[in-house]
């Protein structure tokens, strides 16, 4: 218990530590400009404000319409008690999403300029307003865990009557706006490096999006059964790492025959940084977590799930820092490396992001399962329980052995 | 008033490197110190002469017939003008740099030391040719390097050129077909990539590239929302029917242990 309170307070300490310097860095970005808040030139105006916060704050975003799907569309209840903290995790992404894209914009203040001024041609245009839609859809999505809070059943029961079709528009929208995110990138044929630029990149996109996603739902639950110190839903995180491993093979496939197609094979041998940087994102990413979630010893284990997890998601990072940053570096002739104030900011807006997610889950119903629900569901979760329970101690034995 | 198409002539072999283009360039849209030289293009100079190896090379915007700035950007800040300028309209920027970033050119320019910034690129003098004048920088080209005309007329001459000279010119008229053709034209007597042109790039214009994907969205919205709602209603069906099927079973269940218990 005493290190455990220790540990906390060193978490609590940093936390104030990088928002502090954050909002420091936030009042040099406004009042000074991007100019003197960050390395970003004529050349090179796109930096980790888009790359990491934008691009991987959408794609880590993307568990909660995977498990929305599954758990609503495809009907497969038993996943349902990991669905609050997931849609929770995609709202907060996308919550942060938009503060990034404050940070970046030159003229923030005009931001709602998308609604009125229309240019349909624009991927831009269409990832505002994937932005702004989806936003709203998870907002009422997660709102029955605030509005539960309040006692608020009527309401509950309104959004309840529309949740069907909000579930398929969220997974339209998310569909539209992972894959956008790719499109972005199909009007640099010239500046981007053959290795990744692809007319398949809104595909690339989408299919890394879910296995990240996925990844995503278990290092969150992995992370929140530590802090909040409760169980793990281990068969349905294995379940969960399942389709991540076929989401990583489809996506193997898909890059294997993209670069024969292309006849760019050969640029993997190239002995330079974009190679080099190439092979990395692939390894980390997907080559040793394919590996891991394919034995079912490793699915099984809750270190092992952790694992592999982590590895995708740091995979999915390097993937789009590389397509955002190391593919756009040749061509303009200028290398990028954010400055501490970009770096502070971005820091800043992920520790907002864990500390929300914590504070939320710690006063709101996030965890717990709803009480009144159709009669069945008792015995469902019951059944689930036992069959964690019963794997638990399987993967135990396991490890004993 | 004409709305016919006009353009620019660059001809690299005429350009005695002056700077005079660029001077009139910032007077004409009202620059912060006008006198000052630029060697590159910036937020303050829409165009600049750079030098290669004692040849001069005027860089400015190409003001294509179909710009990828006009199509990227979101709130559609740029506009291709009947008589050929691509303007920008800073009312409506929000400052995403989308235009930066996709420019096959590398032509904007932003203005970085602004807490309120604006993209910065040639404007092709648009008021004074909807007024029927030449560009600022054509008028004050003193050797004719930089010809302001119809583009059609300007590309036959520019055709003519390299037919009169053959042994001076290289074959090539830069900005003709590039990303579907421009309203600016180079010719030279140096191959072009050794004068930092990008000289790789496609002759479809680039948002085609862009609209290959934006036009899927109608079918995937379409065909996706109603296989969402197809599996969603089998697999809901599905989940009826066995409720039903065990309310049944467990009806037939308690009437046979009544029964059971009437004949005991």
């Amino acid at each position: 218990m005493k290190r455990f309170l220790t540990t906390f307070t060193f978490w609590k300490v940093t936390a104030v530590a990088i928002i502090t310097a954050g909002l420091y860095s936030t009042y040099i970005r406004f009042f000074h400009g991007l100019g003197a808040s960050t390395n970003l030139t004529d050349q090179f105006p796109w930096g980790i404000w888009i790359g990491f916060d934008v691009l991987c704050g959408v794609g880590l975003a993307a568990g909660g319409f995977t498990l929305a799907a599954i758990v609503y569309i495809f009907n497969i209840k038993r996943f349902e008690p990991i669905i609050r903290p997931t849609i929770l995790t995609a709202f907060l992404g996308y919550l942060l999403v938009i503060v990034g894209l404050m940070f970046d914009l030159g003229r923030p203040l005009q931001i709602w300029h998308a609604i009125i001024m229309w240019n349909p041609r624009s991927v831009m245009f269409e990832v505002a307003w994937c932005v702004m839609l989806y936003t709203t859809v998870l907002a009422l999505e997660f709102s029955p865990v605030i509005l539960e809070k309040f006692h608020m059943t009527k309401t509950i029961k309104m959004v309840k009557r529309i949740s069907i079709p909000l579930i398929i528009l969220g997974v339209l929208l998310s569909t539209l706006h992972q894959s956008s995110l790719g499109s972005l990138y199909l009007i640099v044929p010239d500046k981007m490096y053959p290795l990744w630029y692809s007319a398949y990149m809104p595909v690339f996109f989408y299919a890394s999006a879910i296995a990240a996603g996925c990844a995503m739902i278990i290092f969150e639950s992995f992370i929140s059964s530590r802090a909040f110190k409760r169980g793990l839903e281990l068969n349905l995180l294995t379940e969960i790492s399942r389709v991540c491993v076929v989401m990583l093979g489809v996506y193997t496939v898909m890059k294997v025959v993209d670069l024969n197609d292309r006849h760019m094979f050969s640029l993997l041998l190239v002995p330079r940084f974009e190679t080099y940087m190439y092979w990395a994102e692939v390894i980390v990413g997907v080559f040793v977590p394919f590996l891991l979630f394919s034995q079912k010893k490793v699915r099984q284990s809750p270190n092992g799930l952790f694992i592999g997890a982590s590895l995708v998601v740091v995979g999915f990072v390097m993937n789009r820092m590389n397509i955002a940053i190391t593919g756009m570096e040749g061509w303009s002739g200028s290398t990028y490396i954010p400055s501490v104030t970009e770096f502070m900011i971005t820091m800043m807006i992920v520790t907002i992001g864990f500390v929300a997610f914590y504070y939320i889950a710690k006063y709101f119903p996030v965890f717990t399962h709803e009480e009144h629900q159709e009669d069945h569901a008792p015995a469902h979760a019951a059944a689930a329980w036992k069959h964690d329970i019963e794997s638990v101690s399987r993967s135990m034995a396991e490890i004993r052995n | 008033m004409s709305t016919s198409k006009k353009a620019l002539l660059i001809d690299l072999t005429l350009c005695v490197g002056c700077n005079a283009c660029q001077l009139a360039c910032k007077e004409a849209n009202r620059m912060q110190d006008p006198e000052k030289e630029e060697k590159s293009l910036s937020a303050t100079a829409y165009t600049a002469l750079e030098e290669y190896d004692g040849v001069f090379v005027r860089r400015m915007c190409q003001h294509c017939e179909d710009p990828t700035c006009a199509s990227v950007c979101p709130v559609g800040a740029f506009t291709k003008m009947a008589e050929g300028p691509v303007v920008y309209d800073v009312e409506k920027c929000i400052g995403c740099r989308y235009c930066m970033q996709a420019c096959p050119f590398q032509v904007p320019r932003y203005e970085w030391s602004s807490t309120y910034p604006r993209v910065q690129k040639c404007v092709m003098c648009h008021e004074r040719v909807a007024q029927g004048l030449p560009t600022a920088c054509s008028e004050a080209c003193p050797t004719g390097a930089t010809k302001f005309g119809d583009r059609e007329e300007l590309l036959k001459e520019a055709a003519d050129r390299l037919a009169a000279e053959p042994e001076k010119y290289i074959q090539r008229i830069y900005g003709q077909k590039e990303v579907g053709g421009t309203s600016v034209f180079y010719i030279s007597s140096v191959p072009f990539e050794q004068l930092g042109f990008k000289t790789t790039l496609q002759n479809t214009p680039l948002p085609q590239l862009t609209w290959n994907a934006l036009s899927k969205i109608p079918g995937v919205v379409s065909v996706g929302g109603a296989m969402l709602f197809g599996i969603w209603w089998i697999t809901n069906r599905r989940e009826e029917v066995r409720e039903v099927e065990r309310a049944m079973r467990q009806q037939a269940q308690s009437n046979n242990g009544k029964n059971n218990e009437v004949k005991s």
